[in-house]
């Protein structure tokens, strides 16, 4: 048992306990911590595929803003020590029946299907360079219409953000 | 040549757009003018059209029928296609003068009469709509134009005789008038079908062909077994007795006077009601020789017609009803006149003479509504019972309409005594009884013509609210124009110019008829000078002696009351009711059963919009979950 | 490729990352951890992008750049999704989701 299966397991051990965890924890800071974990062992992942890019992109987005940018705002709308009381009976029911349900469903699908036999490569193409080259080139394999396209976005939505949490007229508006 | 006769009824179209569209924001007077002068230019177009037509050149032959210009509108199929165009021949040019010189002439009376009237504006660019519409229908080329242009002298008559459209009445009036005049060109229409799907034609250049080449189709189809031409053009002429107000459709003509009077003037006197006329003339050629039956039953209407008109008019105390009764029985004789008409040279003398007298009739009718308009503007009233003595205040009024009344009764030598004469003799030779009823009906129009003039003009002094003064110089010029026309329009040579083969034939005057009828009409004006010169009781004690016949007449024999008592108490009651019970309880009650249950339904399931992002989630979930099963594990 | 690492765990992994995800937004009820649970369902497709990519075609990089394109969006819906968030504590002084309901029949 090479080293890679065992971190490969480990990582996903971490990844399905603290997604459950992020999920039912009623402290929603620890909620946060939790989501932490998930997506930095889901860099590991990446890491594990070789692909050493995508873990980066994974680790700064991901866990450095996606999960500040969280933090701050549950710092912004609650008590630290606030506990949340337990979900709806009914609601959990739905939610644990649906997920059941699903990956059952998707599991048994994964299973029974026929994937082609894996490739081996010698060399991946993911290097930096190779990444670089087709994020921006515009020939075949070229990303740069999706990568401008993203960038709009970005910028759209940053100014969406601050038009809507700007305070407004409004005189009742505390914080 | 005559490329310019297409700006005649553009004027008025572009007068109505533009004082329609912009009247409200100039001041009235300015509307009133523009519609006059702009129907000026229109008149003098017309009359230059009609003297190079009738004068211009010598003719040696029949006049030609002139289209200068025509263009193609709608295609149904290759051979039946709907033109607009000009057609001038012999009877559309004359239609055109009578048509623009009696609107001219009310155009400038109206300045006068309507004045300070609420809706001046309104008034006058309907006007121009009527005359625009009346001119299409009189150049029509074809007979799905004249149809056009027909309804739209419908709707303007409906909006002009409901001008005061706060007045119940008014507004019952032009309901009235539209309502019976489109159920007589729903028969109007049908003819047209018939006759366009026998012929492949609208064209009156070929449906007007005396060789009849295009009703070869028609031989040997009959309906019930009256042929099938005959059933054309009853239907036709149904349209054309619904226009004209010819006995049993003439129930709306006498309301129609709610009207201003210019616009009874204009419309119900002139031009409009003898659109009926000029339909058959129009078509007489078809008449007479596809459909000579017809001709027989529009003879036998006309004269009836006129009859029964005339004895109305007699027991009528509203001097614009009076006038309308006797607009129905001069609306008769032409019809009449037509009727007992051959074809060619003096056999058509009918024909001439029907055109002669709608000639002569539109002047002096439209001259005795001015100058009842005059008079009703000078005294407030209408009813010739709150009248009298009134020569002394209105002088010009009063002897134009003096003129006008001698010209009706047919006093020589004014004009309607050359256009009544020829219809008399007309009927003479052709049809004795006829002949006999019109000649009745010449003594009775000269004496309730002159019953109206005697009760206004002379008898004793009412009691006015203000002395009545004579009318604007605005109303009296058209008044003595008309007055001169009246007098003068007999020596018109219309056998030359207006004739059923379109050529010249020689008339005489015929004293076995004229002399007889000079001297009822003079009898008949005799006897309202006797009972209505001074004021007497002899009328009253004859209206008691005659008694229920008296009240009948007077009450206009209850056809009204007729028309009344069957559409609503049994055609409503039998059948609209019925057809109103299917429409609201099965058709309506099953749209709006489609809704209440749409809306129930909507009702009962709006709980599950519950605005809460979680349940939808879930739906979400779980619909695709179940799409994926069934589209992974059952396709 | 992991040798010795069936394509099928890690996209059994991803599944039930994904199914949690989705349990977790169904369940809770406050508008901060059902954001957190969208993240993880985005994380986990973005596991699964990466991974055919890895197994099925490691010669190219369209589940590569479509994963960072995942992340670049989730950023972008996470701003916006906690602006809106701010805002509705403002108006409503608490962040339940049941209390958001205004837009119903």
């Amino acid at each position: 048992m090479s080293f890679n299966i065992i971190m490969f397991y480990l990582f996903s051990a971490i990844i399905l306990v603290f997604s459950l965890l992020t999920i039912t924890s009623r402290r929603i800071l620890r909620a946060a911590v939790y989501l932490l974990f998930v997506l930095i062992a889901t860099a590991g992942l990446y890491f594990l595929l070789e692909y050493q890019f995508m873990a980066a992109v994974q680790l700064t987005l991901y866990a450095g803003g996606i999960v500040v940018l969280i933090i701050f705002s549950i710092l912004l709308t609650h008590h630290i020590s606030h506990r949340f009381k337990h979900p709806d009976l009914t609601k959990m029911i739905m939610g644990i029946a649906v997920a059941v349900v699903g990956s059952a469903l998707t599991i048994y699908t994964i299973l029974t299907y026929p994937f082609p036999q894996t490739i081996t490569v010698t060399e991946l193409p993911a290097t930096m360079e190779n990444i670089g080259m087709q994020l921006l080139g515009v020939e075949k394999n070229g990303y740069v219409l999706p990568f401008e396209l993203i960038s709009i976005l970005l910028l759209a939505a940053m100014v969406a953000a601050i038009i809507v949490a700007k305070k407004g007229n409004d005189k009742n508006a505390e914080i | 040549m005559y490329n310019y006769t297409i700006l005649i009824p553009l004027i008025p179209l572009v007068i109505f757009l533009v004082t329609g569209l912009l009247g409200m924001k100039w001041k009235p007077i300015i509307s009133g003018l523009l519609g006059t002068t702009g129907l000026g230019i229109s008149w003098v177009l017309s009359v230059m059209t009609a003297i190079t037509y009738f004068f211009g050149s010598h003719h040696e032959g029949a006049f030609e029928t002139i289209i200068p210009f025509e263009k193609l509108w709608l295609t149904f199929s290759e051979t039946l296609q709907i033109k607009m165009g000009v057609l001038l021949d012999p009877i559309s040019v004359m239609m055109l003068v009578v048509v623009t010189t009696i609107s001219f002439m009310v155009h400038i009376y109206s300045l006068g009469y309507m004045h300070g009237e609420k809706g001046f504006q309104r008034f006058y660019a309907f006007l121009s709509l009527f005359t625009f519409s009346m001119l299409g229908l009189v150049i029509a080329t074809n007979i799905f134009q004249m149809y056009i242009f027909w309804e739209l002298v419908g709707v303007s008559s409906f909006l002009l005789i409901g001008f005061y459209y706060q007045k119940p009445s008014a507004v019952a009036a032009s309901k009235k008038a539209f309502i019976v005049t489109r159920f007589a060109d729903f028969g109007f229409l049908i003819g047209i079908l018939i006759l366009s799907f026998i012929t492949k034609t609208f064209d009156f250049a070929k449906l007007t062909n005396p060789d009849g080449a295009v009703f070869a189709n028609a031989a040997g189809m009959s309906f019930m077994g009256i042929s099938v031409m005959t059933w054309a053009m009853v239907l036709v002429f149904m349209g054309g007795a619904g226009k004209s107000a010819m006995f049993p459709l003439h129930i709306w003509l006498p309301d129609a006077m709610e009207g201003p009077t210019p616009v009874s003037a204009l419309i119900h006197a002139a031009t409009m009601v003898v659109a009926g006329v000029y339909l058959v003339a129009r078509l007489f050629v078809v008449y007479h020789f596809q459909a000579p039956d017809a001709l027989e039953i529009i003879a036998y209407v006309g004269g009836f017609t006129s009859l029964f008109a005339a004895v109305i008019a007699i027991t009528q105390h509203d001097i614009k009803r009076v006038l309308a009764f006797s607009t129905l029985s001069q609306l008769g004789y032409m019809m009449l006149s037509l009727g007992v008409s051959g074809y060619g040279g003096e056999e058509g003398l009918g024909y001439m003479a029907s055109m002669f007298h709608l000639f002569t009739h539109a002047m002096f009718k439209a001259l005795l509504f001015l100058a009842a308009g005059s008079i009703i503007h000078a005294v407030h009233s209408n009813y010739m019972y709150e009248m009298g003595g009134l020569r002394k205040y209105l002088p010009i009024t009063h002897i134009t309409f003096l003129i006008a009344c001698l010209t009706i009764a047919g006093v020589p030598p004014l004009s309607g005594f050359f256009s009544k004469d020829e219809i008399l003799v007309a009927a003479f030779n052709h049809n004795k009884i006829l002949f006999g009823v019109e000649f009745l009906v010449a003594g009775l129009t000269a004496f309730y013509m002159f019953r109206l003039y005697f009760n206004i003009f002379w008898g004793k002094d009412r009691h006015y609210h203000h002395t009545p003064h004579e009318s604007p110089l605005t109303m009296t010029i058209p008044l003595m124009f008309l007055a001169f026309a009246s007098i003068f329009s007999g020596f018109l040579p219309f056998h030359s110019m207006v004739t059923s083969d379109k050529m010249h034939f020689d008339t005489h005057l015929h004293l076995a008829v004229a002399v007889p009828s000079v001297l009822i009409g003079l009898i008949g004006i005799a006897f309202a000078w006797l009972l209505y010169k001074k004021e007497s009781k002899v009328p009253e004690k004859l209206a008691k002696q005659f008694g229920i016949l008296y009240t009948a007449t007077y009450n206009k024999f209850y056809i009204d009351e007729i028309y009344l008592f069957v559409t609503k108490k049994i055609i409503f009651n039998y059948i609209s009711r019925p057809v109103a019970w299917f429409d609201r309880h099965i058709v309506d009650a099953f749209m709006v059963g489609i809704g209440t249950v749409t809306e129930k339904i909507s009702y009962r399931i709006k709980g599950m919009q519950s605005g809460q992002l979680q349940h939808y989630a879930f739906m979400f979930v779980a619909g695709v979950l179940i799409l994926a099963l069934v589209l992974v594990y059952y396709i | 490729m992991i040798e010795g690492i069936p394509i099928q765990h890690f996209l059994i992994v991803s599944t039930i990352m994904f199914f949690i995800g989705i349990a977790g937004f169904i369940m809770r009820r406050n508008l901060i951890t059902i954001l957190m649970a969208i993240e993880l369902i985005l994380n986990s497709v973005n596991i699964n992008f990466v991974i055919f990519n890895r197994y099925l075609y490691p010669d190219q990089l369209q589940g590569h750049f479509f994963a960072i394109f995942v992340v670049g969006i989730a950023a972008a819906e996470a701003s916006v999704a906690i602006a809106l968030i701010i805002n509705i504590y403002r108006k409503l002084k608490n962040i339940d989701v049941e209390n958001v309901n205004e837009l119903r029949y």
